[in-house]
């Protein structure tokens, strides 16, 4: 039988193999999906891990991967502080939906004048869009104790309603001939986000997202309030013995990766989205959940993830249009990575101990010395 | 009954442990905190299974593979952290540790008749949340009576009683071994084994190491026998006159709700301590003892002349700007309130001496001073760990109090505020630890300290004060003090533990 | 009758409909969070049983069967959340999420193909001439199975947790899982139960949406229902009856601002489509803005896991 040990100190090996080792099992177990979905399922891995980088189109799909996984780095970097201080804030498909509008809308209201400070204004609107939307479940936690999960998922409804009436009404291009819609910013040379080197994929929310890595990676290293997050999420009790205000770091923590979430929405929006229309959104927010944890909540993993889960997109696609698999089959595909990631992260903390009934050496301990 | 024989060897918690026990023999197994007893238990109650070794019971082999067997062999436990549910009902309660309950209605008359009988009065329809420690108590043995056991095992009863509550209990199991009862005594307190206890197994580090007849044997011979070795008390040095004009710190009329469920609210708690005094405060579990040090601590906030410190309101402040005008703390619970488990001993060293150490530079840490206090701490306290890079939660319970208190006494502390300061550590630790208490006190310290243990409470304090209900008695010198006005003090009683290390 | 175009007997009577699926998933959620586990992948199990339902209705012409269906499939994607949380010791929020996710991929993947397809029909209990009374006939006497199903499950589930053997284990466990290990009981074999309990109640409720409700498939037909439930979880402090309040209330809700949408309200529509999920927000403010009073009534050990060395 087996049983599990707890072990004296998490495994280091394991902390960092379980990502590696999740990924292989999925490929397992999502090649025995592909092949109930009646494909090769090598072929299929291989168009969706090979071919993007080493393939026939690779020159193009490279660039690709560098835009797919922008936002997701960016909101996961933002999501893995508070989940390491215990602080679920799983919107971030709102935040970044809300970081868009609001920060078009200030472009929008300055077109068509060229001015240099449109851009970063806009910027700091879609940050703030984020940051306004997080803030909401974050003060409703601090003053009244509401369960944060539940209302940043609530307001993700909520923020898709406000997409869906600004393509149509208040943001609706009025040129476009009545169909839904905002103008595209790349006709808008001042509030738009180009490639910045031609064929790389590279925008100004790649340039965030690396930024941003390296930010929260000496935070979380070398900085008191990085080690205020960890302990937070560790041990509350003895943050707050500590020191730590639980108040302040929830409504810095959700803040944080609000305004993310917001800046990877007014990245998209200006940039490889172009406008905003009513589906707009694409999941990131909730991609970027997987990407956290696949992570390990840990900048650097979460760069490697984010690279990863970007390519399972742009290889799904792929897959879609060469091999007639069905998108949603992505979609599983990257659920069934977060199981597994959940799954052998155990080993991280415990160990597999292999009991025999009976008789023979027995060398484990029974029980601890109370 | 014949009796109950078992051999371990090759375990760590025990090895080749045997003992006999006859029908209506209280039977204590004495020994240290992690002495094994526990584990020991555990083994007759079917929670462990023995490696090796067997148990007989009533001349037939016995190996319960859980709990329900063995309670269908008639062995009942009572527990030392209690297995209770705190938003049940005793009835619930109780029936929870019952095969087959009767219906609710009829349980809870049962409950009712036998506590009666038994002088351990329960209202079955009362919420456990609500209920003190020593009712709590006996919810868990009438949950055993109910089942007319032929075993009853004690595990540390007494730590949470009152001794009033000691006094009732003590008449219950004469009651209960004189119809014919077994009952196992686990307990690390000499006098109590001496006045209930008809044979005695003492162990150490897992092992037996002697037998006696406890009514034969004085307090001090036991206590040599368990700790295996002979102990000194600490050394006090002459209090000197700081001089001061303020008490460093003073406590005034301080009320606050608790945090905790089913917590006690403090309730208008005053006290001043000099500096160079130690102030003990004695109480039972679960009156105000943990709301106390939060309150110190700073962890609940209180109005800002409740707490001053040297003339210095300090109510509304945090932990952090009260350790930067020279508190230190250390809370009972080690595990997730004084260090965090899951990091090493080096991040928990940082956790309370930032600021005191001068560890961060505008907001960075410096993680190589960080180590070298942390190592400092491990080689002054004589913690026993492979690095300071091990995990808090893979030390021993005596090795992580020793750094925390370690922690806490190297930075220079003005205010020093102990929970429970040698709670689960081997007597010789425990010397050093109190001696190191001491040693600050002298430096000019102000020190609380607040244990369940008298003999340590008389041992290093100054003045001693009792906490009930979140009142705290008006201290007094311990000087002069006799037992009798302590056991008033408490509530007033007699029989209270007396100093037993030599 | 009417007011502002909405008839009230109409609405009462609808909103009994709309609020079997919410009921349902938040009753099962009930008893798991009761035994200490916080399962947030409802949402994900309640797609499952969507579209589990929905096939098995299709392929075997039976909506019962369908309702079958869908609680089986409901059940097996809660044992992997078992899985991973009891015997994995995996951080329940995180698998949660994890399992919504999985749900939305895997329930549209399956789902392909069923799209514009009609169930077969879930038909009204027939009351004959009971229907026929005026007010009362419509509002209790006009609905199909699940309707009456749903309410009896209340009640079961209120019965079993207060009066029962079962029930007091299950809330020891949920209360304080080390106690309740010391007294012998399989803490994790209670807490698996509960869970393919919640899960079979989920995609139950999910199969409601897809067989009866909508009712065809189209993908993410669940819409945040099961987030609601938990919403409703949390709105009810964990008695059962009160689960059955709040999910009128929120059928309700739901039902009046699509009358109102249909009715041509002056109120735009964006606004009316928000409104459930914002009224859901205000009543979670509501509810757990008596701090201490509110945790009290949580289990004790939610969402903590349990591992017998400790």
């Amino acid at each position: 039988m087996l049983t599990l040990e707890k072990r004296p100190t998490p495994s280091r090996f394991w902390t960092a193999a379980t990502p590696v080792v999740a990924v292989l099992l999925t490929m397992v177990a999502g090649g025995i999906m592909f092949m109930l979905l009646g494909k090769n399922p090598f072929e299929v891995i291989r168009t969706i891990f090979w071919d993007p980088l080493f393939g026939e189109f690779a020159w193009y799909l490279r660039a690709q991967l560098l835009v797919k996984a922008g936002p997701l780095i960016l909101i996961a970097v933002g999501l893995s502080l508070g989940f390491r201080a215990g602080i679920w804030n799983i919107g971030a498909e709102g935040q970044y939906i809300m970081g868009a509008v609001i920060g078009a809308a200030v472009g929008l209201a300055a077109f068509p004048t060229e001015n240099r400070l449109i851009y970063p204004v806009m910027v700091l609107a879609g940050a703030f869009g984020g940051w306004f939307w997080a803030m909401i479940p974050a003060i409703l936690k601090t003053r009244f104790n509401t369960n944060e999960i539940l209302v940043s998922l609530m307001l993700v409804y909520v923020a898709q309603t406000i997409l869906a009436m600004a393509s149509t009404g208040f943001l609706r291009n009025p040129e476009g001939s009545g169909f839904p819609g905002s103008r595209n910013f790349s006709n808008y040379k001042a509030a738009s986000n180009p490639e910045l080197i031609a064929g790389t994929g590279m925008h100004w929310g790649v340039v965030a997202a690396f930024v941003t890595v390296i930010a929260a990676y000496v935070l979380l290293q070398r900085h008191l309030l990085g080690f205020q997050i960890k302990l937070s999420g560790q041990a509350p009790r003895a943050a707050r013995f500590h020191g730590v205000n639980p108040t302040k770091l929830t409504v810095l923590c959700m803040g944080i990766s609000g305004a993310l979430a917001g800046l990877a929405g007014l990245f998209e929006v200006t940039g490889p989205a172009g406008q905003i229309s009513i589906d707009f959104n694409v999941g990131y927010g909730f991609t970027a959940i997987i990407v956290a944890f696949l992570g390990r909540l840990n900048p650097i993993g979460i760069l490697l993830a984010g690279l990863i889960m970007a390519l399972t997109y742009i290889g799904g696609e792929m897959a879609s249009t060469n091999l007639g698999l069905p998108s949603a089959a992505i979609q599983a595909f990257q659920g069934m990575l977060l199981f597994f990631l959940l799954a052998v992260d155990v080993l991280s903390n415990y160990r597999l101990r292999l009991f025999t009934a009976g008789a023979g050496p027995a060398k484990t301990k029974t029980g601890g010395a109370s | 009954m014949e009796g109950l024989t078992k051999a371990y060897p090759g375990v760590v918690a025990n090895s080749d442990v045997s003992f006999t026990l006859k029908a209506g023999e209280v039977h204590a197994l004495l020994g240290e905190n992690g002495a094994g007893k526990s584990t020991m238990v555990k083994m007759i109650y079917g929670l462990v299974k023995p490696d090796s070794g067997r148990m007989i019971w009533k001349g037939a082999p016995y190996a319960p593979a859980e709990p329900r067997a063995a309670r269908a062999s008639g062995v009942a436990m009572v527990f030392q952290h209690f297995s209770l549910f705190e938003a049940l009902n005793v009835a619930e309660n109780v029936a929870l540790g019952m095969e087959n309950p009767p219906p609710m209605g009829e349980l809870a008359a049962r409950i009712k008749a036998v506590s009666e009988e038994y002088g351990l009065p329960l209202d079955p329809s009362r919420m456990v949340g609500d209920l003190s420690a020593g009712e709590r108590q006996r919810v868990e043995i009438i949950r055993c009576l109910l089942q007319d056991p032929k075993l009853l095992i004690m595990d540390e009863p007494t730590s949470v009683l009152t001794p009033q509550e000691v006094e009732i209990l003590f008449k219950t199991l004469r009651q209960l071994s004189a119809e014919g009862t077994a009952i196992l005594y686990i307990s690390h307190k000499l006098e109590e084994i001496r006045t209930l206890c008809d044979e005695a197994t003492i162990l150490r580090r897992g092992k037996v190491v002697g037998t006696c007849t406890p009514r034969e044997r004085t307090a001090r011979e036991m206590a040599e026998m368990m700790v295996g070795a002979v102990l000194t008390p600490p050394e006090r040095a002459p209090r000197k006159d700081w001089g001061d004009t303020a008490p460093a710190l003073s406590v005034k009329g301080l009320s606050v709700a608790s945090p905790i469920p089913f917590g006690t609210a403090l309730k208008a708690v005053g006290f001043d301590v000099a500096r160079g005094e130690v102030l003990g405060i004695a109480g039972v579990a679960g009156n105000g003892q943990d709301e106390l040090l939060l309150a110190l601590s700073g962890e609940i906030r209180s109005e800002p002349g409740m707490v001053t410190a040297a003339g210095v309101p300090v109510g509304t402040l945090g932990p952090a700007a009260r350790r930067r005008i020279g508190f230190v703390m250390a809370p009972e619970d080690r595990l997730g309130h004084a260090a965090a488990p899951d990091m090493s001993l080096v991040e928990n060293a940082f956790l309370t001496g930032a600021i005191r150490k001068g560890l961060t530079r505008r907001g960075f840490i410096d993680w190589a001073a960080t180590r070298d206090f942390a190592e400092a701490v491990i080689r002054d306290y004589d913690v026993r760990t492979p690095s300071s890079g091990a995990a808090a939660r893979s030390l021993s319970g005596g090795n992580l109090q020793k750094f925390v208190i370690g922690r806490e006494l190297s930075q220079a502390p003005e205010v020093i505020v102990i929970n429970q300061p040698t709670w689960g550590v081997d007597a010789a630790a425990a010397a050093s630890i109190r001696q190191a208490i001491l040693d600050r006190a002298a430096a000019g310290a102000a020190v609380v300290v607040i244990s369940q243990d008298l003999d340590e409470l008389l041992e290093v304090s100054d003045s001693f004060a009792v906490l009930n209900e979140g009142r705290l008695t008006v201290p007094r010198p311990v000087k002069g003090l006799t037992i009798d006005e302590i056991g008033l003090m408490m509530g007033g009683a007699h029989g209270m533990e007396v100093a037993h290390h030599g | 009758m009417d007011f502002g175009g909405i008839n009230p007997v109409v609405l009462i009577a609808s909103l009994m409909v709309a609020a079997v699926p919410i009921m349902l998933a938040a009753l099962g959620e009930l008893v798991v969070e009761k035994s200490g586990v916080l399962n947030l992948g409802v949402e994900g199990m309640m797609i499952m049983g969507a579209i589990c339902g929905f096939m098995a209705a299709v392929h075997t012409g039976s909506p019962f069967l369908g309702f079958i269906g869908g609680a089986a499939g409901g059940a097996v994607l809660s044992l992997v959340f078992a899985v991973l949380t009891q015997g994995l010791l995996a951080n329940q929020v995180a698998t949660g999420l994890a399992l919504t996710l999985f749900g939305l991929g895997l329930s549209s993947l399956m789902g392909q193909g069923y799209n514009g397809i009609k169930p077969p029909l879930t038909g009204a209990v027939p009351f004959g001439p009971l229907r026929d009374i005026p007010v009362l006939g419509r509002i209790l006497f006009s609905h199909d199975w699940v309707v009456y199903f749903s309410i009896a499950a209340t009640a079961l589930v209120w019965w079993v947790l207060k009066a029962t053997r079962l029930g007091l284990v299950i809330r020891a466990v949920g209360e304080n899982h080390d106690a309740a290990h010391a007294l012998g009981y399989k803490v994790q074999r209670v807490r698996l139960g509960c869970i393919l309990f919640g899960g079979a109640m989920a995609g139950m409720g999910g199969a409601y949406i897809s067989l009866a409700r909508v009712p065809q498939w189209t993908d993410g037909i669940t819409a945040g229902a099961g987030w609601i439930a938990l919403a409703i979880v949390v709105f009810s402090s964990w008695k059962p009856w009160r689960i059955l309040i709040g999910a009128y209330l929120f059928g309700g809700i739901s039902q009046l601002q699509l009358s109102l949408q249909a009715s041509g309200s002056k109120i735009p529509v964006g606004y009316l489509s928000m409104a459930p999920y914002l009224i859901t927000i205000l009543v979670l403010v509501i509810m757990s803005s008596g701090r201490a009073k509110a945790s009290l009534k949580a289990p004790a050990a939610l969402g903590q896991n349990f591992h017998a060395s400790r």
